[in-house]
């Protein structure tokens, strides 16, 4: 079992919720992908504090933590902007004009998928397919599902974010 | 039945051979002094099947199989050299040149590299797919030793020997795909790392210019990689 | 909890929705959700409450009801209504319509041929319980099946049941699966069985990119997916599972965890089950989004807490799988299908399919087709029928051009092939693969070599990078259609892309590798005067690509 105690990288309360989900798996090192979900989850991203927290919790080695966090699309090591538009690519929605909206943000907003705009807004990121194929081409909206889109809705929608 | 007494025959190009079921047709090959190409294996480290030049094919079998992974079978037939597996090898052999930036003429181990020396025994002298050219960098930020990426293939021998036989797991594979790349801790330099215990194992195992011993020019980089097999007993038998 | 307990709640439960004259079921799964049905869930409540119909009315949110184009979907039963495009603002109007005529502006056609012509097993509660209540899914029969196994069958008669029924793994390969377990049960020795530790681990990580059967099953009906999966680990005697699911899948994955935390507060899941000495112990892994982990040993290296790099098999992991240990992994619909052929016998289902595929699939039918939304077909049935018949055709008065299934790991079939019977085999022969369930139409204005194009950089981007041919192979294939489709390529590198084709899949480590030139092939066969136009003619006969 664990001697010492370590202790998070800041005060922030937020980390009582990536402890909770470590200790819950006794600190095993198979809990890394867990933890860096978690953290994700509760920061919006993974930073280097976090990482090295993480790896001294469940001793992991760190360039494994890091090979691990930087394997996955999922996880992403830079802030987020304050809203996030995620665009799908997958089949259906490819064929159904997925690109024409990536186009149309590029256009509008100087932004390719993984960036974000330079005030910090919006980042715009791609999934391979959200499970809503039937409405393609989809996209999400700050976590809200929004089909059939063309350039003008999905404009809208964006302008209803920042709102 | 412990499987090392159980002896099994088999035929490798058409040679009866004898061994324990419990060897791989690599080890079966080598004892028998046939030679099947090989980047990412290496005696004493675990085997990962990788770099796919060690593709034999086994009659019955319809996929190509490594060898260096794949364990012998009673009455199994394999052929460790044919036209096909030629080309392939040699296709092989040349997507990994296109895919860093293989100067031999400027490198370290120029005269010394196992890449180098595949591309003679496969008889490979020109690359007919396009070179990708990606921007890579050199980290020269430690004092004994550097990493040129632009040599890196990716065999991770040096990931292998740093966390199984030196136990620091400085190394991994960051980002994945074309995108992977061997780095150190948190992707600091390497010079930064807090891990590295500077043994240079990993330098040693490199069978590229990738890791290299500072203040050495073009070709002047030898290695040595015989202290594997034996580390490699040792620590098994303190286990 | 007894088998007659289990009884009494399921006769309580019908009971209870006997009792009222109309039952509204809102469809809650993500297609519905995204155009707001939960706010028509909302809606009809509180009419229902204001009107004072609380003991003649029930409302209830429910899984897919299959066709999401028309979305969001509202059932009445008993009356076998369905509605379509269904607003807040139309709650009224539906309850006022109760005990009269349905309203005709919002009603569906009555016997579509979307729903008629469908089998539905793994998806017969889909839409009719509320997935986040385990009496629903009792009252349906559910849970029986394992009760029955554990109160009467020995692990070899479950074993030699699913074996009977000729399942074949629904994930892609369509490995057998009573085979499979049957190697799960011999591994390390049948005598030392009991001591050996054993998993099972569900496959829901679903990559493919157009694909979302697995997604609904989840949504729809979370129990039966735990009940397969219990069924099998007494089987195979494991006491441990893991459900690996996409992390993009929130809405499943709130349900999983829902239904596995009702499934143990009920004694279905946890220890000593049914009062046998059966224990079964379930838990979830989230996915983080990338596609290689779909393959078992991937996924196995990312359940173990790594990066999800295939290993080479053998071992399999029937015999050296999760920790080393033997482990069972199954696609979600597989162990979906299981409670059924139990509870039917294995001749039941053995009847229904082909000679070689057995049983019903799932398909998630989008791009150009009228009817997009997921359906259960028997095996054997034609690509024409689920197109056409089920599917409505193609809208706008375009023609058919051809149907991908398979994905990244599949191939695109042409029109003179649409009287082909789907079932494993078959499509193979037409140089494309069953896969987990994807089914993208296209019309004429899809070009072929775009679409291949598209294909190859998901498996570029997806690939784990860690043997060469996939990863360097996938890249110039990718740059070589890249420059066909920008009018810029010769037919030597047309001669080059097929000899990279023949490199990457005869020498890649693991299955992303192998099939991702299967896209390029397919269009290469039945499409090669597209590829040829782009190249010579520097023209897109599409009009897709701008060269
Ligand atoms: C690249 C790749 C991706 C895969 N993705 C999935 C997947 O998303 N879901 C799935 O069930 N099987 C997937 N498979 C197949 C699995 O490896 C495995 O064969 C399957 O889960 C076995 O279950 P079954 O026998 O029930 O089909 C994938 C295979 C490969 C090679
Ligand atoms: S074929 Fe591709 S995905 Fe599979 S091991 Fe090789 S690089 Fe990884
Ligand atoms: S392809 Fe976009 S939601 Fe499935
Ligand atoms: S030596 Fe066998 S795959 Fe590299």
């Amino acid at each position: 079992m664990r001697s010492e105690k370590i202790s998070p990288p800041s005060e922030d309360k937020r980390w009582k919720i990536v402890d909770t989900t470590m200790r819950r798996k006794g600190y095993v090192p198979s809990a890394l992908i867990e933890a860096l979900h978690s953290t994700q989850e509760a920061f919006g991203y993974l930073d280097e504090s976090a990482l090295r927290y993480i790896s001294a919790s469940l001793r992991v080695p760190p360039s494994k933590v890091y090979g691990v966090a930087t394997f996955y699309h999922f996880f992403t090591l830079r802030p987020q902007g304050k809203h996030t538009c995620v665009v799908c690519t997958g089949t259906a929605c490819y064929i159904k004009g997925a690109s024409a909206l990536l186009q149309t943000l590029d256009k509008n907003f100087d932004i390719k998928p993984g960036e974000t705009t330079s005030d910090g807004e919006i980042s715009v990121l791609t999934a391979r397919c959200l499970g809503s194929c039937s409405l393609a081409p989809a996209a999400v909206f700050d976590g809200h599902v929004a089909g059939n889109l063309e350039p003008q809705t999905l404009m809208e929608q964006i302008a209803r974010l920042k709102e | 039945m412990n499987p090392q007494a159980q002896v099994t025959t088999l035929k490798i190009d058409d040679r009866e051979i004898s061994a324990h079921a419990d060897q791989t047709i690599l080890d079966v090959a080598i004892e028998n002094g046939i030679e099947i190409p090989t980047l990412c294996h290496l005696e004493g480290l675990s085997e990962v099947g990788a770099c796919r030049l060690c593709l034999v094919e086994i009659q019955g079998t319809p996929k190509l199989q490594p060898a260096c992974v794949t364990r012998v079978r009673e009455g199994m037939e394999v052929v460790t050299h044919s036209e096909r597996l030629q080309k392939y090898r040699r296709f092989i052999l040349e997507l990994f040149f296109t895919e860093r930036n293989h100067i031999c003429s400027v490198c370290v181990a120029n005269g010394n590299c196992e890449l180098q020396d595949m591309a003679t025994t496969l008889g490979m002298d020109h690359v007919h797919y396009p070179y990708l050219y990606p921007n890579v960098p050199v980290d020269a930020s430690h004092d004994l030793f550097g990493l040129d990426q632009n040599r890196c293939i990716l065999c991770t021998r040096c990931v292998r020997v740093c966390a199984e036989i030196e136990g620091a797991h400085t190394w991994d594979v960051r980002g994945h795909g074309i995108d992977s790349r061997v780095f150190t801790d948190f992707n600091e330099p390497w010079g930064e790392s807090v891990t590295c215990t500077s043994c240079g194992k990993c330098v040693n195992v490199c069978p590229t210019g990738a890791l290299f011993k500072k203040g050495k020019s073009v070709g002047e980089m030898s290695r040595k990689i015989d202290f594997l097999p034996y580390l490699k007993k040792m620590r098994e038998e303190m286990k | 909890m007894t088998r007659e307990e289990l009884d009494a709640i399921g006769e309580k439960e019908l009971a209870a929705s006997q009792q009222v004259k109309h039952r509204l079921n809102v469809c809650l799964a993500a297609g519905c959700m995204s155009l707001q049905s939960d706010a028509v869930l909302a809606s009809l409540q509180k009419n229902i409450k204001e009107r004072g119909l609380e003991h003649e009315c029930h409302v209830k949110g429910v899984g897919c009801l299959g066709l999401c184009k028309a979305g969001p979907l509202v059932a009445v039963e008993p009356n076998g209504v369905m509605y379509q495009h269904v607003t807040a603002n139309e709650a009224n109007e539906i309850l006022e319509a109760l005990d009269a005529e349905p309203l005709a502006q919002l009603a569906l056609e009555p016997a579509l041929p979307f729903f008629n012509r469908q089998t539905k097993i793994s998806l017969e509660n889909s839409g009719v319980i509320d997935p986040e209540r385990i009496e629903e899914y009792i009252a349906q029969g559910g849970y029986a099946a394992l009760a029955q196994v554990l109160n009467e069958l020995t692990p070899a008669q479950v074993v030699e049941q699913v074996t009977r029924s000729g399942l074949r793994g629904r994930g892609g390969a369509g490995y057998p699966t009573g085979l499979k377990w049957s190697t799960v049960v011999k591994a390390q020795g049948a005598q030392t069985r009991e001591s050996v530790q054993k998993y099972v681990i569900c496959n829901a990580d679903e990559g493919d990119p157009g694909a979302f059967m697995d997604r609904s099953m989840l949504e729809s009906d979370p129990h039966r997916i735990l009940e397969g999966m219990a069924i099998a680990a007494y089987a195979v005697g494991a006491n441990q599972g893991y459900i690996y699911v996409r992390a993009e899948y929130p809405l499943a994955i709130k349900r999983l965890k829902i239904a596995i935390r009702q499934a143990e507060r009920a004694g279905v899941l946890g220890s000593a089950i049914f009062a046998s000495p059966f224990n079964f112990h379930v838990e979830l892994r989230m996915g983080a989004g990338a596609f290689v982990c779909g393959e078992e040993t991937a996924l196995i290296a990312s359940i173990e807490g790594g990066r999800g790099l295939p290993r080479i098999r053998p071992p399999y992991p029937a015999e050296y799988g999760l920790w080393g240990k033997p482990t069972l992994i199954n696609n979600v619909e597989t162990y979906a299908l299981v409670p059924s052929i139990i509870r039917n016998g294995s001749e039941w289902f053995a009847n229904i399919g082909t000679e070689k595929s057995k049983g019903t699939k799932v398909f998630a039918l989008a791009g150009a087709v009228q009817n997009t939304g997921l359906v259960e077909v028997p095996m054997g049935i034609t690509l024409r029928e689920i197109i056409f018949d089920i599917g409505g055709g193609i809208p706008d008065g375009k023609k058919f051009k051809a149907v991908q299934t398979g994905g990244p790991s599949g191939g695109c079939v042409p029109k003179q092939f649409l009287d082909k019977a789907v079932d494993y085999e078959t499509l193979t022969q037409l140089g494309t693969i069953m896969g987990s369930g994807g089914m993208i139409v296209m019309d004429e204005t899809s070009c072929m070599v775009d679409v291949a194009r598209y294909f190859m950089e998901f498996c570029m981007t997806e690939s784990c990078g860690k043997c060469v041919p996939c990863r360097v192979g996938t890249v110039q294939m990718y740059n070589l259609l890249t420059k066909i489709t920008q009018g810029e390529a010769t037919l030597d590198d047309l001669a080059l892309l097929e000899e990279l084709c023949d490199l990457v899949r005869n020498t890649s480590l693991c299955g992303l590798g192998q099939a991702a030139p299967n896209p390029v092939l397919s269009t290469l066969r039945y499409f090669r005067e597209e590829y040829v136009a782009h190249i010579q003619d520097k023209k897109c006969p599409a009009g897709v690509c701008k060269l």
